[in-house]
């Protein structure tokens, strides 16, 4: 069972074959295996998750089952739960509690999923590799020399190795989609406002959306099913966005009449040739089932990574003036004044990521470089989306690799930050764009899996899920056994 | 050689809406510490921003009654400082594209009226409080008042001294009360003035400002401000230069004294917010607005003088705040007879009485129609304007009507003609040289015959029928 999908576990709940508590068991028992190999929970309260099991057990057998009934959902240490701490692996927030669900946490709970533990994360989700953890650095199930991705890649890592079904995470510059691409999963990133951002800890505001990441095209939708939709207490959520058929967008089985966009700068020199081949054979496969590969062109996307780079960290660098010992937090020992106060408690509580991101935000809003700086990196964003309403003319969807490599070893970019920005080279536009995208196992080089990467104009996610589900019922790449942890 | 002086002012004005700018907490001033605070407007991680669109509107009312442009796009933005009553590390304003600009308000001055600037007015929110008095080297945070919304209402230099910039601030005081959109109480910080101000010599560029802050009644404001125009003018004249600084005045020494140099000032590091969208106001919404508009100060003043036939002395008094013009309005609602009799004994009798024992007319122990039944007897020649203040006198401490105690004291006045008679004759047969001093030409002593028949009436009688009918009877 611990391989299956989220959908067959789902009919088999249904169909009385099995039990959420002993679902739950299931991958309770995965997770105590082989969690110190891979470092892919940072908290988990087994008595908590089976009580969570036996709930919806109950409620099955008096009310019925709902949308995600009994379903095991890890969920990524940014958002705010209730129970047990929220972290955002940071040193900062080491006994941080609290007093609330983020909104697609409720929205979880209300469709009935079993929340199986908080997932290891790059601080505050700044990185590319689930290195920059306080917690200690997590590890691809394919190949524990490598990274998982990241940020989001402990939840990425528990989906491949199959210690959870599928997990949430968030998405601020790839942080789904990339992870997603290393470790041959699928992640979905939905248009910016479709999901609640109340309750995940921000790091760049106008960018941040959080969405599923599961083994399957249609896993991910049964759960962005469950978590999308306006809330009222987050302004940035649209309260009249086009609603998605979720599950019926992933009935496709051929993709007829689909105009697939090929953006060249996303085919770059210093790509990993195995990558460009297996998405060379991506696109030749979706040809096959009937689209039409369009050459187009995002001109500006050369520029997308240094205006990311100026915007995130302006807005993380006030998104994380909140942590500043006063009220909650690490505070710390004996501190001379206000300012000793301030100073030592942020300096013990951050991480070298997390405070270069600070100074580089700081540096960049500063007065006499504001203009150059963030204005600039604005008007850049501008022509970006401008990009994509253009080629959106031209196509239906777009189709990239999610990643100019595969996993790299651990510890190979932590020195240069620059390398590991480019990590995101492929992924940092959407969110500049605010729009949807999701990657999806396309291939292996040398053992080692690859993203393609789908990108639709906003509010459609369901041309993704189109075209996402018919290449995956065309091949067998979501079915490559992994060589961790016992079989399918 | 001659100064000029130049002021601007910035004045914070909390809006008085139920609920705080971003969340659902209560505004209500007094509470124990920390108890109206909830997970946004304690900065807690992930928590975000839902606009008060009550307070929104309240800031366009504002802008709508000082004659500016009401921007229907505005925008937020973050101000980034470090303060541990400000949880989040930054306020929530509006910096390039304010929702209220390009104002004025027109103030009394000596020779008539000027009109003072108002460049914007914009939506922000406020911080908390910090205490550090009485106690031992900790200080404690209340953040209560975290998110309280606040406009922010920003002048043109355009005050040339300390009289215009009280003016300006009164007005704008009067203004806010008039419009119900602040409490405006100075006392529990709900309006609040920093004051910018430089002297130069006439016709030459501006000099350098320095702000004055913590400026928390009109007495300080004005002592503040001529005490920063006198030192700024010594020290230039004694070879030295103004530098551009922020100054906290001490209300109890009298003096100010720099809190923060040029080269202290804060970066604020003001960036779009990205929580929230820009806000949008149709023109429908904003012309919905204008019709919800209240009378104005100077509107009412001059409809109470054209409709009431008030003087402008008392059609200002009774216009000062909505309060006492309701109240003078109801008055006459139900005395509608003689409304300047109504003005004459709101504005010199009841306000005098008022004032005198500190109570507001909101809290006035004789309501409009108890009043109203005063003046009925005064009309009517029941009783003398001198007798009626007595019986008010009594009403300001007795819930009883002005007829109950006219009759409880026997303060009924004489008004028929017999027996205002016998007591004229009989002040005539006891004053027989003063009769004839009166007929042989003496017209002066009708004044002791007026006085004589009042004492022997204990005061009641009619004084106009006295006076009536003794020039009657003395005639012979």
């Amino acid at each position: 069972m611990p391989f299956s999908t989220l959908s067959d576990i789902q009919s088999r709940l249904d169909a009385g074959q099995t039990t959420a508590v002993a679902v739950a068991k299931t991958y309770l028992d995965r997770i105590a295996a082989f969690n110190g190999d891979l470092n892919a929970f940072v908290d988990i309260d087994p008595a908590h998750v089976l009580e969570q099991a036996e709930a919806s057990d109950a409620y099955r057998a008096k009310h019925g089952a709902r949308a995600l009934e009994g379903l095991p959902i890890a969920v990524k240490d940014i958002f705010c739960t209730q129970d047990g701490p929220t972290r955002c692996c940071s040193n900062i927030l080491k006994d941080f509690h609290a007093p609330y669900d983020a909104h697609v946490i409720t929205r979880l709970k209300e469709a009935g999923a079993v929340l199986v533990g908080k997932t290891n994360m790059d601080e505050f989700a700044m990185g590319s590799s689930t290195e920059t953890s306080a917690f200690g650095p997590c590890r691809n199930p394919w190949d524990l020399e490598r990274i998982p991705g990241g940020s989001s890649g402990g939840s990425a890592s528990a989906v491949a190795a199959a210690l959870a079904p599928a997990a949430l995470g968030t998405d601020t510059g790839g942080s789904i989609r990339q992870p997603a691409s290393v470790c041959g999963i699928t992640g979905l990133k939905p248009t910016y406002g479709r999901v609640s951002r109340r309750g995940i800890i921000a790091f760049a505001s106008s960018l941040d959306q959080a969405g599923p990441m599961a083994r399957t095209v249609k896993d991910a939708a049964m759960i962005a099913a469950a978590i999308s939709g306006h809330d009222s207490m987050d302004s940035t959520s649209v309260p009249d966005a086009p609603a998605v058929d979720w599950l019926g967008a992933c009935d496709k089985t051929d993709m007829k009449g689909l105009r697939i966009g090929k953006p060249k700068e996303y085919f770059v020199d210093g790509m990993d040739a195995g990558v460009r081949a297996a998405i060379d054979a991506a696109l030749a496969e979706c040809a096959a089932l009937g689209a039409e590969i369009v050459d187009i062109s995002l001109p500006h996307t050369d520029a997308a990574v240094a205006a990311y780079y100026v915007i995130a960290p302006s807005e993380a660098s006030a998104n994380l003036s909140r942590y500043d010992a006063v009220r909650f937090g690490h505070r710390c020992e004996n501190p001379e004044d206000l300012l000793d106060m301030y100073t030592r408690s942020r300096d013990e509580g951050f991480g070298a990521e997390v405070k270069r991101r600070i100074l580089t935000g700081t540096f960049a809003l500063s007065s006499g470089y504001y203009d150059a700086y963030y204005i600039k990196a604005q008007q850049v964003r501008t022509l970006i989306r401008q990009d994509f309403i253009d080629a959106f003319e031209q196509v239906d969807v777009i189709a990239t690799p999610t990643s100019p490599i595969t996993a790299f070893k651990l510890g190979e970019k932590t020195d240069d930050p620059l390398t590991m920005y480019l990590s995101d080279i492929f992924t940092i536009a959407i969110n500049l764009a605010g729009l949807p995208g999701m990657s999806q196992p396309c291939g292996f080089v040398e053992g080692l899996p690859v993203g393609l990467q789908w990108i639709a104009p906003a509010w459609r996610e369901d041309l993704i899920l189109n075209a996402a589900s018919a290449y995956e019922a065309a091949t067998d790449w979501v079915k490559t056994p992994i060589n961790f942890g016992g079989e399918a | 050689m001659s100064w000029e002086v130049v002021i601007g002012l910035e004045v914070h004005v909390q809006v008085n809406t139920k609920t705080k700018q971003f969340c659902g907490c209560s505004t209500q001033f007094g509470a124990e510490p920390n108890t109206q605070t909830c997970p946004v407007c304690l900065g807690m991680p992930g928590q975000l921003p839902v606009l008060n669109m009550e307070a929104a509107r309240k800031t366009v009312l504002t802008g709508l009654a000082i004659n500016a442009d009401i921007n229907l796009v505005s925008k937020f933005d973050r101000k980034n400082y470090f303060y541990p009553d400000l949880p989040k590390g930054y306020q929530i304003t509006q910096f390039p594209l304010p929702i209220v600009e390009h104002g004025y308000l027109d103030i009394p001055v000596k020779d008539g009226e000027k009109r003072i600037g108002i460049t914007r007015i914009h939506m922000e929110e406020d911080a908390g409080k910090s205490m550090h008095e009485g106690l031992d080297g900790v200080s404690h945070i209340d953040l209560n008042r975290s998110g309280v919304p606040l406009m922010e209402i920003v002048s043109e230099p355009d005050m040339a001294d300390a009289d215009e910039a009280i003016a300006y601030l009164k007005q704008l005081h009067q203004l806010v009360c008039f419009l119900d959109v602040s409490g405006a109480n100075m006392e529990k910080g709900q309006f609040r003035c920093d004051a910018n101000v430089s002297v130069r010599r006439p016709g030459e560029p501006l000099g350098t400002r320095a702000e004055l802050k913590n400026l928390n009644s009109f007495r300080f404001i004005k002592q503040a401000i001529e005490y920063e125009v006198n030192r700024q003018i010594e020290l230039i004249e004694d070879g030295g230069e103004v530098v551009q600084e922020t100054r906290l005045f001490d209300s109890a020494k009298g003096e100010s004294r720099s809190m923060r140099g040029k080269e202290e000032a804060h970066d604020y590091r003001y960036f779009p917010e990205p929580d929230l969208p820009p806000l949008r106001f149709t023109q429908a919404e904003v012309d919905a607005i204008r019709a919800g508009m209240p009378e104005l100060p100077g509107q009412l003043r001059k409809r109470f003088e054209t409709e009431y036939g008030l003087s402008p002395y008392d059609a200002d008094v009774l216009t000062q705040t909505r309060d006492l013009a309701a109240w003078y309005e109801a008055l006459v609602a139900a005395h509608p007879a003689d409304p300047k009799r109504c003005a004459n004994w709101m504005a010199n009798e009841l306000l005098g009485r008022l004032k005198e024992s500190g109570t507001d007319i909101a809290e006035s122990p004789v309501s409009p129609q108890r009043l109203a039944g005063l003046l009925e007897r005064i009309a009517d020649n029941t009783i003398s304007g001198k007798a009626a203040k007595d019986v008010l006198d009594a009403m300001m401490t007795s819930e009883d009507d002005a007829d109950a105690i006219i009759d409880a004291r026997g303060l009924k006045q004489v008004s028929d003609s017999g027996a205002i008679d016998a007591i004229i004759e009989e002040v005539m047969a006891a004053n027989p040289a003063q009769v004839e001093g009166y007929r042989g030409g003496k017209e002066k002593l009708l004044g002791f015959f007026v006085g004589q028949v009042m004492k022997a009436s204990r005061g009641k009688a009619n004084p106009g029928m006295v006076n009536q009918r003794l020039k009657a009877l003395l005639k012979g």
